[in-house]
């Protein structure tokens, strides 16, 4: 417990890639929740990336989480675009309301 | 290492229940706060464990950028209102199948870190070793800037495409307004702009014709 391994933090990534599973799937309110959930997805690669390049002594990794880092910054920003103009011509970005696709 | 278990157990647990309280708090804004917490103990773990610049990146990227645009489109859009009806109301029918299929991948994660071992050459085998002599940002720096400057620039591509991208889509042509059109400026010539007069004396210009 005391002796903190690259395995506690694998876990910690693990707990919050589940949180944001849960957060995707359990969403009743607004597509909004469900882009903060896929971001906590991607802070958990991030966090097993650093954690496997520091506890193996590979920079590598660092440089893949500074990659998957601007990802997620364009895919927040496309994303809450296509969430205004989608309030914009429905007037409401509740999960329910949107089924123009029937899926 | 008394003080690094300490400091892990505390950091994690609030990065835990942030993300707990994100998906489950009742006002968007709330959880964008929540986000907000979470990415800053996130951080301050990777400042912890060696990957400062990370970290630090963590903090002005997400912090400063990301959460503020969350925030920023939450109160543009007036979903304060909606209030979280998980339990309440009409029951979602994915629920059960949503809960089955989270279990199940946090349990197989479980059971991977659990089996899990290096295998004997991997610390041998890295090509980018981290060298402790020159300070993180440095080493990424050093990396970045020469054997990964196509991934660096490509990430600078996607950035401005994002942001193309995202003008694109919210931009509005709006009606009834004046603005400049650069294409009549440009194209217009002196033939119909400017004309010659022979002025006779003591008569004016008749502008009518």
């Amino acid at each position: 417990m005391i002796e903190i391994g690259l395995g506690h933090y694998l876990t910690l990534g693990a707990i919050i890639f589940f949180l944001g599973v849960i957060g995707i799937f359990l969403n009743r309110k607004n597509v909004i929740v469900i882009l903060m959930s896929v971001e906590l997805i991607l802070l958990s690669v991030n966090i097993n990336l650093i954690s496997f390049s520091i506890f193996s002594g590979d920079l590598l990794g660092q440089i893949f989480t500074m990659l998957i880092l601007t990802v997620a910054a364009a895919e927040a920003a496309i994303g809450l675009a296509i969430i205004v103009i989608f309030y914009r011509n429905k007037g409401s970005i509740r999960v329910e309301d949107i089924h123009e696709m029937k899926g | 290492m008394l003080a690094h278990a300490i400091f892990f157990y505390f950091f994690s647990i609030l990065a835990i229940f942030s993300a707990l309280m994100v998906i489950t708090s009742r006002s968007t804004v709330n959880s964008v706060f929540f986000l907000i917490l979470d990415f800053i103990s996130v951080g301050c773990l990777f400042i912890m464990v060696g990957a400062e610049f990370l970290g630090m990146i963590l903090l002005i990227v997400y912090v400063g950028a990301v959460a503020v645009l969350f925030l920023f489109v939450v109160m543009m859009l007036n979903v304060a209102q909606q209030k979280q009806s998980w339990f309440i109301g009409q029951k979602s029918t994915h629920i059960p199948s949503g809960l089955i299929v989270s279990v199940l991948i946090f349990l197989e994660l479980l059971v991977v870190i659990g089996g899990w071992k290096y295998k004997e050459n991997v610390m041998t085998s890295s090509n980018l070793v981290i060298d402790t002599n020159i300070t993180n940002t440095h080493s990424i720096g050093s990396v970045m800037y020469t054997d990964y400057i196509l991934y660096f620039q490509l990430s600078g591509i996607i950035l401005l495409l994002s942001m193309v991208g995202a003008i694109i889509l919210t931009y509005r042509k709006r009606e009834n307004v004046k603005t400049q059109s650069y294409f009549k400026q440009i194209s217009r010539e002196k033939s119909s702009a400017v004309m010659l007069k022979e002025v006779d004396f003591n008569k004016g210009v008749n502008v009518d014709d």
